[in-house]
């Protein structure tokens, strides 16, 4: 059970129960929709950017435990940030749920808690849909995209 | 109390069927002796593929070992022998299914090419512009794709016969879509995703007062039940290699002969010809003329090692085995805080399809994944299923012959888990 309970930590668990930012964003000047058929992942990110700040970001959609805190806490990480710290963050993060960067080094802050991930090679595509919804969003794309 | 229907046992018959034997069954699959995650395999996702007993993976093995060659080719001995094995496994399939004639068996890579090649062969000369072809909306991603590329191609159109909310067919809509333009109706005889069995005989019949023909989809239907196409009267029926114990990258398509000899061939190529000039092509008679290339010479014979194995433990056995087993399953995961069942239809094979409050399929699959229980999440190729249900994906245990009541504690026991994980 270690290996699951390093997956499904607490603040995952809370996270998929109470998403935070989750709604339409009414300020939105961005927006991209991500889904993994397969699974049944879909998930909308909404923006608000200003020059290179995002000013806010929300999201909309369902999925799994991992997908679902994922998205909730990349928006509470991402509010605020400038895009350069957003790119370096999603760098960061993929890494770590890819396995290519040891649990808790740099500065990943809450994102740590998916380090679980890395072991689960087939999840690596639900804690990154948020982060490639993003990166859609900020391109304004209308092809949704999908990890799978 | 189960709502699956009791079987039917015939009162001649006297005295119940005897029972499959189980340890022995379990002995002849060598990968159900392995651990998982620390844990003794669970295998419960049949639906998707079945393993193999050691009798097929020897088949193969001895194929390559003393077989090999091409068939219906050379005057030497190995290609003799491998045709006559070839073509031995033509005539297993036929007593499989109980066709009329070796000629009406086509070997093909699966259900979805034999699928295709109908859509192509019978469309062809067949379906015209403004025709209709009827499936339904419990039909795999392969029973309906085929035809929406064919009714593209041909301006013809795609109708639906809808399910009820237990995942039966509607029988009233599917009559009164029958209509003076179906050319065809193409339906699944057991659904993937619910386990629903439908009354195959009937849509047949009701189809055929009309002068349309039927291809049944019978993917799910092989390694579970009894099937008779003369009985059923079915003009088409077609089933996958790799779902029966049998290896992957092979299929059957039962084809009677009156449509075979009218349809044009699927593919050009090698051994589907009787003579070549840059004027004329001559093409084979059946049932060659549809299998163009060298075939998967082995990959047949393995199906026909597991067709002599179905046979041998007896598809009445492993029918009652399995759906003693479905309603032990059934009650068990009923007792469930928040499980639902997806698909309760009243005749039903060997698939578990269900859901949990709260909880997505996906993560139920890595928990259980974690006690060596292999379950299908997701949309199981049949993503209007999935809508007609509202739901985003199920978890799916599919049973076979070699599962056991403590295999179904089993997954209860790590469901249980995954109610504690979520809490």
């Amino acid at each position: 059970m270690s290996e699951l309970s390093e997956l499904y930590q607490e603040v995952i668990l809370d996270h998929n129960k109470t998403p935070r930012n989750f709604g339409k964003l009414e300020t939105a000047n961005r927006k991209a929709e991500g889904s993994n058929p397969l699974c049944g992942d879909k998930l909308t990110v909404f923006l608000e950017l200003e020059g290179d700040r995002i000013v806010d970001i929300s999201f909309v959609g369902s999925g799994c435990a991992i997908s679902t805190a994922s998205a909730s806490i990349m928006t509470e990480t991402l509010k605020g940030k400038r895009l350069e710290e957003a790119q370096r963050l999603f760098g960061d993060f993929h890494a770590l749920v890819t396995g290519r960067e040891a649990p808790g080094s740099g500065s990943l802050g809450k994102l740590a808690v998916f380090h679980g991930v890395s072991e689960f090679p087939v999840r690596v595509k639900c804690a990154t849909l948020a982060w490639h919804t993003f990166q859609a969003a900020l391109e304004d794309r209308e092809e949704p995209v999908s990890t799978e | 109390m189960s709502r699956l229907q009791p079987l039917r046992r015939d009162p001649a018959a006297g005295t119940a069927l005897p029972l499959l034997d189980l340890a022995a069954v379990r002995a002849d699959f060598p990968i159900l002796r392995q651990q998982v995650h620390g844990k003794p395999l669970v295998y419960l996702d049949n639906a998707a593929s079945s393993q193999k007993p050691q009798s097929v993976i020897d088949a193969v093995g001895n194929y390559y070992t003393s077989s090999n060659a091409n068939v219906h080719r050379g005057v030497h001995r190995l290609s003799q022998r491998a045709t006559d094995l070839y073509e031995g496994a033509r005539e297993t399939a036929r007593d499989f299914v109980n066709a009329a004639e070796t000629r009406e068996i086509v070997f093909t890579r699966g259900t979805t090419e034999a699928i295709n090649l109908v859509a192509h062969s019978y469309g062809w000369d067949h379906v015209r512009e403004g025709d209709e072809i009827l499936i339904s909306t419990m039909e795999h991603h392969s029973n309906i794709v085929p035809w929406q590329l064919f009714c593209e191609l041909r301006g013809a159109r795609l109708k639906v016969v809808p399910i009820d909310d237990h995942g039966q067919l509607i029988m009233e809509e599917y009559e009164r879509l029958l209509g003076p333009r179906t050319r065809l109706v193409s339906l699944t005889h057991v659904s993937n995703s619910l386990g629903t069995i439908n009354p195959m005989a009937e849509i047949v019949e009701l189809a055929h007062a009309r002068n349309v023909p039927v291809l049944v989809d019978g993917a799910q239907a092989a390694p579970h039940l009894p099937i008779d196409v003369q009985a059923l009267d079915c003009d088409f029926y077609c089933f996958s290699s790799h779902k029966v114990f049998g290896p992957t990258g092979v299929g059957v398509l039962y084809g009677k002969a009156r449509w075979l000899k009218s349809m044009r061939p699927y593919q050009g190529g090698g051994d589907m010809i009787s003579s070549v000039s840059f004027e004329k092509t001559t093409f084979n008679g059946l049932p060659y003329k549809f299998e163009a290339g060298t075939p998967n010479i082995a990959g047949v014979v393995g199906l026909a090692a597991a067709l002599d194995y179905v046979r041998e433990a007896g598809l009445d056995r492993i029918g009652a085995h399995e759906h003693a087993l479905l309603e032990y399953g059934t009650e068990a995961l009923e007792s469930i805080d928040g499980v639902r069942l997806i698909g309760t239809a009243r005749h039903k094979a060997a698939v578990l399809s269900f859901v949990m409050e709260g909880v997505h399929p996906h993560d139920i699959g890595t928990i259980v994944d974690a006690e060596g229980i292999a379950i299908r999440t997701g949309h199981h190729c049949a993503q209007p299923v999935m809508q007609r249900f509202g739901v985003p994906a199920t978890a799916r245990a599919s049973l076979a012959l070699y599962n056991t009541r403590e295999e179904i504690d089993a997954l209860v026991q790590a469901l249980r888990k995954v109610r504690k994980v979520f809490g």
